[in-house]
């Protein structure tokens, strides 16, 4: 059951979008959602739609499951859709009751959940091909000049990083306690209310005591290995820029220089 | 009464990167009053096939029947196999939650809709057969130690009264004395209220001396299923596997090699010095 939930759904695979470095992905993906907002023109969505088929193209993902990060913003997609759609004024298409729909609104809805779908798209572009643990890597490195004005980012990307770790741990034992107050006769989903939350103590006690004794055993385990934040500390993989990467930013800049030169052209 | 699983297959995350083929046309009736083992290395799906057997999983694939009964029939009354097959967890003692051991124990009769009396009695009953101490009855569960929880924990599932008693991993984490305790308490349970009783682990050693059936499972399939001297025969297939038959059985094989005339089909330590003390006595 909870089990089939994914965090961070990350796809494995062993592409070149995969192996690029997490700060060329963060850059970029940053970089995608603003030149999302920039053109305002109909050749601007063939520009952004062939860079999107290619980054996936190349990232071998399936394409179903990147769909399915569509799925939770959907009700967000129809609120989006249908405000615009029916509150834009403009010259009148369709009239019936108090309702009009607009061209203008018709243009804009249409546009506005294009681009919030491509928005969604593309960042998931970049958590179905980096691991959770890569990603805070990367943030920990852009962020890294923060340091110069007392931000601890190498603590909050630690703690980032050590909160994701747990996440799927958590499920897993969410799910082991569940099935065991389930065989022991518990209930979890009839009744109304006020039961169904009596009923999730048998689950929510344990599930407390045990992330508490994970987190006491995790904070003994650093300890005894003498962590002590960020200062002086080295990595094992460092990251470190590939030719592919310079490559990747050259394409972003092209991109980004496109999608510019369009607006200010058309 | 008897549990039948009729070419069961299970799949964990399917259709996704990571799909698992957990189980694979598993074929299995589980006998009344039969202490049954299961073993395997870890990721055979022995705890996934236990499962099944109360309907915490629903097969991908392939039925199972519990005294007769589908139990995947929408009709099915769930919460009555659950009572009837009861499933203690491995480490069944991070279940507990409730402000002293007693009304822990409660839990499960109580949700079964027994009267306040009738749970209560059933579990002082429970408590006691798992040889619990009168005196801890109102401990808080989380002041015990961890045989004494596992103990709670186990008597938890028994106030249900179930007809077919699973036991995943038992004695994992325990000391040997523990261990030992355990396992008889849970051969005595068997003797007298011949429950059937199925015990999943991978000691070998545990499982060789208390179970009258074995089933070996590996990569998801029933690999063997056969009276534990049977099933130790295939030694050398069992490492193979990574598991390993009791050293018993080693030691009698390596005294055949060496042409003395022992039975290789030896389980336990004691049959194993009855044994040699037979052959050294006929010299």
């Amino acid at each position: 059951m909870i089990r089939d939930i994914t965090i961070g759904q990350y796809y494995p695979k062993d592409s070149v979008i995969h192996k690029l470095d997490p700060r060329t992905k963060l850059v970029g993906t940053l970089a995608y959602i603003i030149s999302l907002f920039l053109f305002n023109n109909f050749l601007g969505y063939i520009v952004v739609t062939l860079f999107l088929v290619g980054v996936i193209k190349a990232s071998q993902v399936p394409f179903r499951f990147i769909i399915k990060g569509l799925k939770a913003i959907i009700m967000l997609l129809m609120i989006t859709v249908l405000f615009n759609l029916f509150l834009t004024k403009g010259t009148p298409l369709v009239e019936f009751w108090i309702f009009t729909i607009t061209k203008e609104g018709l243009r804009i809805s249409l546009f506005m959940a294009i681009r919030l779908i491509y928005l969604i798209i593309g960042s998931s572009m970049m958590t179905l091909t980096t691991t959770p643990n890569q990603l805070t890597d990367g943030l920990e490195s852009l962020l890294g000049p923060l340091k110069k004005i007392k931000v601890p980012v190498h603590e909050i990307a630690m703690m980032m990083s050590i909160a994701l770790r747990f996440i799927p741990i958590l499920l897993e034992e969410t799910d082991k306690i569940m099935k065991a107050q389930i065989a022991r006769g518990a209930d979890f989903e009839s009744g109304n209310l006020v039961k169904k939350a009596k009923s999730l103590v048998p689950l929510l006690v344990p599930l407390f005591i045990s992330a508490f004794r994970r987190a006491n055993d995790l904070a003994m385990a650093m300890e005894a290995r003498c962590y002590s934040g960020g200062e002086g500390r080295t990595k094992m993989k460092p990251l470190l820029y590939q030719v592919n990467d310079y490559r990747a930013y050259a394409i972003f800049v092209l991109y980004f220089a496109a999608i510019i030169a369009m607006e200010i052209v058309l | 009464m008897s549990i039948i699983l009729d070419k069961v297959n299970y799949i964990y995350g399917s259709e996704t990167a990571y799909e698992l083929h957990a189980l694979k046309d598993i074929n299995l009736v589980i006998e009344d009053g039969q202490f049954i083992g299961i073993i395997g290395h870890t990721g055979s799906g022995k705890s996934t096939l236990i499962q099944h057997f109360n309907g915490l999983i629903k097969p991908t694939s392939g039925s199972i029947y519990y005294n007769g009964e589908d139990i995947s029939d929408s009709d099915f009354n769930k919460k009555k196999l659950r009572s009837k097959v009861g499933l203690v967890f491995q480490y069944p003692e991070h279940q507990l939650f409730e402000v002293n051991v007693f009304e822990d124990v409660c839990f499960g009769p109580r949700n079964l809709g027994l009267s306040e009396k009738e749970a209560q009695l059933r579990a002082y009953e429970a408590l006691k057969m798992v040889g619990f101490e009168e005196d801890l009855f109102y401990q808080s569960p989380f002041e015990l130690s961890g045989g004494q929880k596992r103990r709670v924990a186990i008597a938890g599932v028994l106030a249900m009264k179930p007809d077919i008693l699973i036991l995943d991993e038992p004695t994992a984490g325990l000391d040997p004395k523990g261990r030992d305790e355990i396992l008889e308490q849970i051969k005595t349970l068997h003797e007298t209220t011949n429950m059937t009783v199925i015990l999943v682990s991978h000691s070998m050693e545990d499982v060789a001396k208390y179970v009258d059936r074995l089933i070996v499972m590996n990569q998801g399939e029933v690999k063997y299923d056969d009276t534990p001297k049977e099933v130790f025969g295939h030694y050398l297939e069992l490492e193979e596997m990574g598991l390993a038959a009791p050293q018993v059985t080693y030691i009698m094989n390596r005294l055949r090699e060496k042409n003395i005339p022992v039975n290789v089909n030896v389980t336990t330590i004691e049959e194993a010095k009855e044994e040699i003390l037979r052959v050294f006595k006929n010299r």
